[in-house]
């Protein structure tokens, strides 16, 4: 199987690994990182629980090659916190109860951040629209739109 | 320091808002391989050849299995019995962890490869050569029964596991039917519905050769359950040698509770290869082997007399059972569902027959409710029909036939036709208060104006009734149950008076971490921050029966307040000694014994100190402040409400909005009025989902052709309004915690909610159309208004 030499920054740290041409983002970063904070829900795109931040911009890591990050910047679930402070998002989430068995939930929040940089006050249909390629099975949706509701408005008048 | 009806926030959110969650698919043990399945791509063959040589020589493969390697082993069991009504013992072919003759369904296990990487697996699965005889296959349960139909098992005739029946003589029922002033006749079909918890299934097996131990790292609802099964029945291995751990597991919503063929076969390996081995689902296999939910066929007649009173009710259907019975199989849609069609209403008359049916697809089991949604799909569909057939309101026909409200203390309990005696009831409150939140006559008046805009506007009714904290051992095991269905619960008290709870139930989302936290620091008079609640390990947690049938506070967390009824009646004798009084002088609150009418207390972590440091110590009293319990409910729990949907068809195009849904529930007690908030709403977009976007296609082959996120359809958050949602209380008088348990109602009474209201819509519209069939697709809706 043909390797690929990549060195990418994941969560502000330099990596240089070998990944095989086939390896995922989220199979390299759940395997070969061990950020298992990255989840994989499905095999077709479809559920965005492996969403995470490259180059500031939400995606499904399913659907990335490892070996297309090459030179780009990863953001995950796992460095979302800045110096043991909880981002206003995941803040948000634990404060409205917007997660239950919590698989979705950094696939969510990664989608929400960059959500939010581009709507910083975003409608509840807004909102909506936004999640739609996330599923989330336990909570209706209800308090995860509650939750990016409240972000934001915390959020509000904060540089990001 | 009082906790309880507090929306505490989840203690275990931490670690899954930072990623730092435990699932099983997380764990990597040292010279852990990987397993990858070869299945069945057909429904239906016989297998005529498997080759693996090519696997086995594929570089990085440890290992490749087949059915023949598994020697002397059955297969996984069902957990129920359920007999045929003339006696006979039902049907129960053996469900093999790898399959020897035939595949009976698509996805069925032919073999095991073990590899290096999870990539390697996949690759040498590729290699194994399978020739196939392929067979006539059936997927629908009624065709499945038809002479002359392919057969699943051959000992199966007619592919029927068992039949069953219960309630009122059929003739009676009959009868009044025939005398009644109207029948509402309705056909219709339960759609099959995949339960889609978002983590899949993961197992890891991991044979410790030095201690002959084996450990199973498994994403379950039950892990004592599990243990039992595999140990007792399936691989003939003594229980203590085995330890089940099931951390943070990703939702289950039913499709976690059963004894799945992949982890009995991934701690087989493991002692074959003596090494850790682990398997985890794609979201693919999850559609093919998940236990899907519902898959009913249905007749059924509801007779009214002239002012809307229900005078009998019948019903016939077809249980879609699948290819194998999975752990619950039997007792979905007997015990757990045709035991509720008394529903909230007084008919004197019920008579319910079940078929239970094998066909060519994957197991059917319980899914969020279990036989309770059908029993009220079945029920409010026809008593909203047949309100509309009579020209009445389906709210006044339903307080027409309430049962009288009753507190089961100074009331008795309800006796229904269909086995079950209620625990507490005050039905008419939630349908009022939900009319009251709808705006029940303005709606009707705007509806009246609606369809001038090209949009019809529909309402929908469903008061439903649920019999939930399963449940009492001796009952479910006269019924058939092959287990007791009680929950155990450990509460060891530290020196320094901080405590750990070890309890039987487990969390996969309903925040147990925090409610039973709650109830221990509440009753103790402790801070939270003091508890710990320790699940999901079955060396850790003595016995468990695990969490399911909204079970887990009701009977679970019965066990615990048992546990500290212990803990505070040995304290008080230590405390007695201490203060040097009677314990009957004494009271205990805020964390510390008090002598009445005095300023003499002993603090909680001097009494937990003093029973460890036993220098200065009751006579004969043993040290320590540690106590189990186990908790066998002496009833089910029968929670209630009223769900109300509003939607908006186009006339064009058949699509259907929904607008607003209302749902008044009644739980009992409420510990997390958070957490109970968020676990009807997630109820509600599951049943919401299985009426609008959700079902199983099968083509003619027995092929389930839309097994993934591309074609099956998942609720998404903009098919979806906010929710609008109150509760009533009516506590449960049988449990100390006076809880009912909320994990199904969500699901269980919102989908006939949503039905009838693309009914109504459509009848208003003048189109009087007594069914569609689910999911609601607009092209569905649209033909049933253009036919």
């Amino acid at each position: 199987m043909m390797s690929n030499r990549i060195t990418t920054t994941i969560n502000g740290q330099s990596v240089t690994k070998e990944v095989e041409g086939r390896t995922t983002l989220s199979t390299f970063l759940r395997e070969d990182m061990n950020l298992t904070g990255t989840h994989i829900g499905c095999d077709t795109s479809g559920c965005g629980a492996c969403t995470v931040l490259l180059d500031g911009k939400a995606v499904k890591s399913c659907t990335i090659l490892a070996a297309q990050v090459d030179g780009s910047e990863v953001k995950t679930i796992e460095g979302l916190a800045q110096n043991g402070q909880l981002h206003p998002l995941q803040a948000a989430f634990k404060e409205k109860h917007g997660l239950q068995c919590g698989f979705c939930t950094p696939g969510m929040i990664m989608l929400a951040v960059d959500f939010l940089e581009s709507n910083p006050s975003p409608s509840e249909d807004e909102i909506r629209h936004a999640l739609e390629g996330n599923f989330c099975r336990c909570t209706g949706y209800h308090n995860i739109v509650e939750s990016i509701k409240h972000a934001a408005e915390n959020m509000s008048g904060v540089p990001a | 320091m009082s906790f309880i009806g507090k929306s505490i926030k989840r203690v275990e959110d931490k670690r899954f808002i930072t990623g730092k969650g435990k699932y099983t698919d997380d764990i990597k043990l040292v010279g852990m391989t990987h397993a990858h399945m070869v299945r069945s791509p057909y429904a239906h063959a016989r297998v005529t050849k498997i080759d693996t040589q090519a696997a086995k020589d594929h570089e990085g493969v440890v290992a490749v299995f087949v059915g023949s390697d598994i020697e002397g082993i059955a297969g996984v069991p069902t957990g129920w019995q359920v007999n045929f009504k003339n006696g006979d013992t039902m049907k129960e072919p053996p469900h093999p962890l790898l399959i020897r003759d035939n595949v009976r369904h698509v996805g069925d296990a032919i073999a095991v490869v073990i590899a290096e990487t999870k990539e390697i697996a996949r690759d040498a699965a590729d290699l194994v050569e399978v020739e196939y005889d392929v067979l006539d296959a059936v997927s629908d349960p009624k065709e499945a029964v038809k002479e002359g139909a392919p057969q699943v098992h051959p000992d199966a005739p007619n592919n029927i596991c068992f039949d069953w029946a219960l309630g009122n003589p059929v003739e009676d029922v009959d009868a009044a039917l025939a005398s009644a002033h109207h029948v509402t006749s309705l056909d219709f079909v339960n759609n099959r519905v995949v339960p889609n918890a978002m983590e899949p299934r993961s197992a890891i097996g991991h044979y410790d050769e030095t201690r002959d131990h084996y450990t199973l790292y498994t994403s379950t609802q039950n892990p004592h359950l599990i243990r039992l099964l595999l140990c007792a029945f399936v691989l003939g291995i003594p229980e203590h040698k085995v330890r089940i751990v099931s951390h943070d597991v990703g939702g289950g919503f039913g499709s976690k509770i059963f004894h799945y063929t992949e982890e009995a076969l991934m701690v087989w390996v493991s002692k074959q290869i003596k090494r850790p081995v682990k398997w985890t689902s794609d979201r693919s296999e999850a559609f093919m082997t998940d236990a899907h939910g519902r898959d009913h066929v249905t007749s059924a007649q509801m007779g009214f007399d002239e002012n809307g009173k229900i005078v009998a009710l019948k019903a016939d259907t077809y249980a879609n059972l699948g290819a194998y019975l999975a752990t619950f199989a039997p007792a979905v849609p007997t015990y757990l569902h045709g035991t509720l069609l008394q529903g909230l209403y007084t008919t004197p008359l019920i008579n319910v027959n079940v078929t239970a049916v094998f066909t060519n697809t994957n197991s059917v089991d319980a899914y969020r409710g279990a036989g309770r949604p059908e029993a009220t799909y079945l029920l409010e569909r026809l008593i909203d029909l047949g309100s509309l057939e009579m020209g009445m309101d389906p709210a006044e026909v339903r307080r027409l036939n309430f049962i009288p409200a009753f507190d089961g203390v100074n009331q008795p309990g309800y006796q229904t036709q269909v086995a079950l005696q209620y625990d507490s009831g005050d039905y008419k409150p939630v349908l009022e208060r939900a009319l009251q939140m709808v705006g029940y006559e303005d709606f009707r008046a705007e509806q009246a104006k609606s369809s001038s805009n090209g949009k019809l506007l529909g309402i929908g009714f469903s008061t439903y009734i649920e019999a939930c904290g399963i449940a009492p051992s001796a009952v479910v095991g006269a019924l058939g149950a092959r287990a007791g269905l009680f929950e155990s619960a450990q509460v060891r008290v530290q020196p320094t008076g901080k405590v750990s709870v070890y309890t039987g139930s487990h969390s996969h989302g309903q925040g147990h971490e925090t409610t039973f936290v709650q109830v221990v620091a509440d009753k103790l008079g402790i801070p939270m921050e003091d508890v710990d609640l320790v699940h999901g390990d079955s060396d850790a947690v003595a016995f468990g029966m695990g969490t399911y049938g909204s079970r887990s506070l009701a009977v679970g967390g019965s066990a615990i307040v048992k546990s500290i009824d212990k803990i505070l009646e040995k304290g008080a004798k230590i405390a007695a000694h201490k203060l040097e009084a009677s314990v009957d002088d004494l009271e205990y609150a805020e964390g510390k014994w008090t002598v009445k009418g005095t300023d003499k207390s002993i603090a909680f972590g001097d009494v937990s100190l003093t029973a460890y440091v036993p220098h200065d110590y009751p006579e004969g009293l043993e040290p320590g402040l540690d106590f189990s319990s186990f908790y066998d409910p002496a009833n089910f729990t029968y929670p209630f409400g009223c769900h109300i949907a509003i939607v908006e068809v186009d006339k064009e195009t058949g699509k259907v909005k929904l607008k607003r849904f209302i749902a008044v529930d009644d739980v009992g007690n409420v510990i997390n009025p958070m957490i109970v908030d968020g676990q009807i709403h997630g109820g509600l977009a599951q049943g919401i989902g299985q009426a609008l976007h959700e079902g199983t296609i099968y083509d003619e082959s027995g092929q389930l052709i839309n097994g993934s996120y591309m074609d099956y359809t998942m609720p998404r958050a903009d098919d979806l309004p906010s929710f609008e949602i109150d509760r009533t209380v009516t506590p449960c008088p049988h449990n100390p915690l006076g809880v009912k348990g909320a994990g199904e109602a969500g699901c269980i009474g919102s989908t006939p909610a949503v039905v009838n209201a693309v009914i109504d819509a459509l009848w208003k519209g003048g189109h009087q159309v007594k069914d569609i069939r689910m999911p609601l697709t607009s092209e569905r809706v649209w033909e049933a208004m253009n036919n």
